[in-house]
């Protein structure tokens, strides 16, 4: 199988999947949604995982295709410092509230992204609460956990 | 690069002067997180000309408890009862979802009895679920007497779950590799006995909503959502089936024991309101049908086959299933990190999320009744949205 | 005094020999006033007194009624707890009506905010006073009774508007501006089928239109146009007094409580006894005009058979008649879901108004060639 280079089978997700770098991740997801072989017109989730100790974000894109029922799914790698992706919201419309929900929460920001909003917090809430790193002032620590 | 992060104050600054003292001027209006179809407490700004919607903005996130963050400081066997406050009417499909990938994650087998207990208790609540819809919507569209009529039939199924799980509501009954509690010895008799007595009801509720004109007018041609844009926007569940994309787990990915039993997947023609009715209304039938077939089969076994106290072991590795619940598909996203005894990160994808933002769409043009029929024939529930 | 005793003057003379007598509280006034002029002050104030006391116990009765029937509908039992089977219920909400904090919105127009529920529920008195009950109980029978009511209900938009306007709120607003536009436009069809009754009485003062239908029920005796109007009468009397499936201008689902949503304690209480007392006085006037008020079920020329039916009390058959009207706006209430501003718009003006017409047209026809049952009684 003619995989593009620069993508890359992702082994330990436990369904198809492939990573993609970020910056071809448009590119890839336009190619994915319009080729009739591929035709993945459903994005069933988008969030981001903290690899904080890699110091970077994953983004993992869950596809299906509802003409063939196969399933994908997309993950690409952004650094933690400046943590970008372009927004695949104009191919997928269903992946603009989802991107709203990882900056939200994980503070991931999608470049063009049409309506770049908080979505479940204040608009002027401090810090992006599912980051590895994130500190509240309410929030117990579990003993013998870092 | 930069990119720029805008607020709801941005979007809703108001209008400009009226250009004459005869032109109209639209106006902004909360509907909830306080008001009767807030269903909970989900909050739209919609933007109005008189009566007619011009734009539907969501604002959710009043119920938001962080079930994904506080998921990873427990236990596998702990997440499990978060996710009965997620779709707390689908509480045990809930339950399913997340059990099942941790099982198929953590390579733990079952035996025939406890997917056909699942199975079972998973298609009762989706007829629950679907008789609260039932009785929710004729509320909203101001025929009360529905509501109390779905309400009365929600009880007797809850009977039978509080009989075996002892909850009626949260249920934590499924866990990874088996069940709480076996069955109670009542239930297989029991759920004959509600079966022979909620099918009659059915019909009753066609009589009694489904046939009236006024129903039909306030449904029929209302938020119409072709496929195409329905798999757009990511809508799963009826919502999409009414669409005419017969996409349903239970027949496309068998999971449980759907496989032995003979159903159908009732599909819309086109996508309004009415077909998003009709379309569940056929599905308490045909769950009511799956029940009949496995309620006489169920095989022999223990109810776990693996000890409670029992430490389950999860891989590296991102690992994803999915559960059609009654409002959707619940995708689960486990990201183990191969040591912890917690997910390093939990995703739960609800099938509320994205079927909620349909509303964007579809309400566009249309009445503020109309918002009504179209909201409460998505079936949302809103603690699904903000988990 | 004297203004009250022309109309009855009238009306005595255009009867010349009343099967029925009819002693209206004001003709009686009036027959007393010359001699004993405090007699007539005094029935004036009993009057007065009824009238308020009927405001009160139709109220809570119907209330309760409602509840109950509600109940029914919903396989329930309603009130059960204060009293036997709760039948104190609503005094008790009464009390805790009007000990509730009552609270007005910072920002409302104080003054309107205080008279609107007053204006709701004084429109609907007034409409109490005209309705003749049975022969000896009616306050006052006007000689134009059936434009005072057209006139007097259309007076009760403006609590609700003054209500939904003063309150500052937009779900008010909206409500307020709902109620105005669907009073206003089924004013215009419930006024087209009372005209149809008009016409085959001859007269436009109540007790009159009771009177004529001694032979026979309009509602049957002026065949299908008086059906049709009967049928037209009540959809849009349902629609003026904002009960499901017409209760847009409050429709919770929707604007929470419409023009109602700011009010609390007894201003509210007033609004919700306008609405039922409102509901009372559509199903009176249903009863009144087309299921012949307080007349006996009678055959033209059965004279037998009239008799027996003479045996009940006039003013049993007219609360029976009230009751059944009252009884089948709540059995829709409680079955049908609501109707959409702009369907139900639709269902006034390209329905309802073009069939009145005709309707109007048809039952003149029928007037001048004499075409219903025992033109010539």
């Amino acid at each position: 199988m003619g995989i593009a280079p620069g993508i890359e089978r992702h082994a330990k997700v436990n369904r198809p999947a492939v990573r993609v770098p970020a910056e071809r991740l448009l590119q890839v997801a336009a190619r994915l949604r319009d080729d009739p072989a591929f035709a993945f017109d459903l994005l069933l989730d988008h969030a981001a995982v903290d690899r904080h100790a890699e110091n970077r974000f994953e983004l993992f894109y869950h596809l299906f295709s509802t003409a063939h029922g196969h399933a994908l799914t997309l993950t690409a790698l952004v650094p933690r410092d400046a943590p970008v992706a372009p927004t695949v919201s104009c191919i997928w419309p269903a992946a603009r509230w989802h991107e709203r929900e990882a900056y939200d929460l994980m503070g991931i920001l999608y470049d063009e992204h049409p309506d770049l909003r908080r979505l479940f917090l204040e608009d002027d809430w401090q810090g992006f609460p599912l980051r590895k790193d994130y500190r509240d002032p309410d929030m117990l620590e579990l003993p013998g956990r870092p | 690069m930069t990119v720029t992060v805008k607020t709801l104050n941005d979007i809703i600054a108001p209008p400009g002067a009226a250009a004459s003292a005869l032109a109209t001027e639209e106006y902004f209006i909360n509907m909830g997180p306080q008001h009767p179809i807030a269903h909970g407490s989900l909050r739209l700004v919609v933007r109005l000309d008189g009566e007619t919607v011009r734009e539907v903005i969501p604002v959710p996130g009043y119920v938001h408890r962080g079930l994904e963050k506080m998921a990873e400081h427990l236990s596998w066997r702990q997440i499990i009862h978060l996710t009965d406050r997620m779709d707390y009417l689908s509480a045990l499909m809930n339950n399913w979802a997340v059990a099942r990938t941790i099982e198929q994650a953590a390579g733990l087998a079952t035996n025939p009895r406890i997917e056909t207990i699942r199975t079972l208790m998973a298609e009762l609540q989706r007829l629950q679920s679907h008789v609260l819809w039932w009785g929710v919507l004729g509320m909203d569209l101001g025929a009360f007497t529905p509501f109390l009529y779905g309400f009365r039939e929600r009880e007797v199924i809850g009977e039978i779950f509080e009989e075996t799980i002892g909850a009626r509501l949260t249920m934590n009954y499924i866990q990874p590799g088996g069940l709480m509690d076996d069955i109670h010895p009542d239930f297989v008799r029991k759920t004959k006995q509600v079966l022979a007595y909620l099918k009659p009801k059915i019909d009753e509720y066609d009589t009694l909503l489904s046939g009236n004109v006024i129903l039909q007018e306030r449904l029929r041609n209302i938020g119409v959502l072709p496929a195409a844009r329905a798999i757009a926007l990511g809508c799963t569940g009826p919502v999409l089936r009414a669409s005419g994309v017969p996409y349903d787990l239970r027949k496309c990915e068998p999971y449980g024991v759907y496989a032995q039993a003979d159903f159908d997947v009732p599909v819309g023609a086109k996508g309004d309101c009415w077909d998003r009715y009709c379309v569940r209304i056929e599905e308490m039938r045909q769950s009511i049908r799956i029940v009949e077939q496995l309620i006489d089969g169920i095989p022999d076994g223990p109810h776990a086959t693996v000890k409670f106290g029992a430490r389950i072991k999860v891989p590296e590795g991102i690992h994803y299933g999915q559960i059609e619940t009654a409002r959707g598909i619940l995708g689960v996203t486990i990201a183990a990190d191969g040591k912890s005894d917690a997910p390093y990160r939990l995703r739960l994808r609800s099938p509320n999320f994205s079927n909620l933002w349909a509303v964007t769409e579809l309400a566009r043009g249309w009445r503020i009744a109309d918002i009504i029929a179209i909201q409460s024939t998505l079936d949302l529930v809103v603690p699904d949205i903000d988990r | 005094m004297a203004g009250a005793a022309a109309p009855f003057a009238l009306f005595a003379a255009a009867q010349a020999a009343p099967a029925w007598p009819v002693k209206t509280v004001a003709a009686r006034a009036a027959e007393a006033l010359p001699d004993h002029p405090w007699t007539a002050v005094l029935y004036m104030a009993l009057a007065f007194a009824g009238l308020g006391a009927l405001v009160a116990v139709l109220g809570m009765g119907l209330i309760y009624l409602e509840r109950k029937i509600a109940a029914r509908f919903q396989c329930r039992l309603g009130p059960m707890r204060v009293g036997p089977h709760g039948i104190f219920q609503t005094v008790a909400d009464t009390f805790k009506l009007l000990f509730k904090e009552d609270i007005v919105p910072a920002r409302a127009d104080k003054t309107l905010h205080l008279l609107a529920p007053f204006l709701a529920l004084s429109s609907t008195a007034l409409m109490l006073g005209v309705i003749p009950y049975s022969p000896i109980l009616q306050i006052s029978d006007v000689n134009i009774g059936v434009l005072y009511i057209a006139a007097v209900s259309g007076l009760g938009v403006m609590g609700i508007l003054l209500g939904g306007w003063s309150s500052y709120n937009k779900w008010s607003l909206i409500g307020a501006m709902r109620g105005a536009a669907q009073i206003i436009s089924y004013e215009v069809s419930a006024t087209l089928a009372l005209l149809v009754v008009v016409m085959f009485a001859g007269t436009l003062s109540l007790s009159g239109i009771v009177a004529s239908q001694a032979e026979g029920w309009w509602i049957w005796r002026a065949p299908v146009v008086g059906g049709i109007a009967f049928l037209i009468y009540l959809t849009a009397s349902t629609a003026e007094i904002n009960r499901t499936p017409f209760d847009i201008p409050e429709g919770e689902s929707e604007l929470t409580a419409g023009f109602h949503t700011e009010y609390s304690g007894l201003r509210f209480a007033f609004f919700f006894l306008a609405e039922f007392i409102n509901m009372f006085v559509a199903a009176a006037l249903t009863a009144t005009l087309f299921l012949g008020g307080w007349m006996p079920f009678h055959i033209g020329g059965a004279n037998a058979f009239n008799a027996v039916m003479d045996l009940v009390p006039p003013g049993v058959w007219f609360l029976g008649k009230t009751a059944f009207v009252v009884f089948v706006i709540m059995w829709f209430r409680w079955t049908f879901p609501r109707l959409r501003v702009d369907q139900l718009m639709r269902l006034e003006w390209k329905l309802l108004l073009p069939i009145g017409f005709a309707n109007l047209a048809l039952g003149a026809l029928a007037v001048l060639y004499d075409l219903y049952f025992f033109p010539g009684a």
